[in-house]
């Protein structure tokens, strides 16, 4: 499975602490909410605002420099529209790894 | 030049933010993260560029555009380049970034909104219908010459555009492009089928032929495209 890097924010704060900081701490205190909205909508079968709650989840995965865990991200907010959760699981699992990957930095 | 971001992600709009900071003449006097609160400062201030998350909650970047008056230059930014064609198809949309945005691509970004030139809707719809026009396909925005586009065909939820050299699978509906494509070169000739007239290389009762490919014509059909042609 790929691993989450820093590589997209390193590059957009050109060797600035203090900016890397900021983006980095953003994502800290976004990528849990957005999280835990996913997880409620996903619950309530909302199917709507989960696949908005992906959409929004899916940047963070973009940032972070998964681009084939992107992909995944992109076909699941696609089945969302058709109320497909088949690849709920595979989504779980770019979340957990990203929510590792946010404690270790 | 002055700026607004309208996004409803912090991050997003930190990183526009931090982008619009290596531009020199580029001054960011407004964030948003909600479109209701953008329309509001625009009501109030004169605006040159607005950077709009397309894809918003409640109300999209769509809908927003849809309510703009006078709008000034804007450059959409989203991760999903599926709601783009659609707005594409207003003069004062400038360019199209794909999240996550570059340093790069972001200064070629502002460089077309320099540029560009404020023109009427029908300049602007003229222009694009008789030169080229964009198609989503696989996240990328792709231009294509209009003149080079030999046959349209619908295929279930798609459509197979067939140029000189490539051909094009794009998720749109016959329609939408035939209202793209000049009546003067194009003609619809089957329900499935949309042919460049001036490609035609032989015609039979109820087919005609381009690029190899033999192609029906409706009967309905036939009257229109004999029209068209420059019959000795």
């Amino acid at each position: 499975m790929e691993k989450p890097n820093l590589d997209y924010l390193e590059k957009l704060a050109r060797g600035d602490a203090s900016l890397r900081k900021k983006l980095i701490d953003i994502i800290k205190n976004e990528f849990p909410e957005e999280r835990e909205e996913y997880y409620i909508s996903l619950k309530d079968k909302d199917f709507k605002k989960t696949e908005e709650n992906v959409h929004r989840l899916k940047h963070k995965i973009i940032i972070l420099g998964l681009e084939e865990n992107y992909k995944i991200a992109n076909k699941f907010e696609h089945d969302l529209r058709d109320c497909n959760l088949d690849r709920v699981e595979d989504f779980e699992k770019i979340l957990i790894a990203i929510s590792y990957y946010l404690k270790t930095i | 030049m002055n700026c607004i971001i309208v996004d409803d992600e912090q991050i997003a709009r930190v990183i526009i933010k931090t982008l619009c900071d290596e531009i020199k003449f580029l001054g960011v006097v407004g964030e948003f993260s909600d479109a209701m609160q953008a329309i509001k400062f625009l009501n109030a201030n004169e605006i040159d560029l607005i950077f709009l998350d397309i894809h918003m909650p409640d109300f999209n970047g769509v809908d927003f555009i849809k309510t703009l008056k006078n709008p000034p230059k804007i450059i959409l930014t989203t991760s999903d380049s599926q709601f783009a064609i659609e707005a594409f198809e207003y003069d004062f949309i400038i360019d199209y970034l794909l999240k996550p945005i570059g340093l790069e691509r972001f200064q070629k970004a502002i460089l077309k909104a320099q540029k560009h030139e404020p023109s009427t809707n029908e300049v602007r719809f003229e222009s694009e219908i008789k030169n080229d026009f964009y198609v989503n396909i696989d996240r990328r925005l792709i231009k294509i010459n209009v003149e080079s586009i030999c046959i349209v065909e619908a295929k279930g939820d798609y459509i197979h555009i067939k140029t000189e050299e490539k051909n094009y699978v794009v998720h749109s509906t016959l329609r939408r492009i035939e209202e793209k494509l000049p009546d003067s070169l194009f003609l619809r000739v089957h329900r499935s089928f949309i042919i460049n007239v001036k490609k035609i290389v032989d015609i039979e009762d109820n087919t005609v032929v381009i690029k190899k490919e033999v192609i029906p014509v409706s009967r309905s059909k036939r009257p229109e495209l004999m029209k068209r042609l420059d019959l000795l």
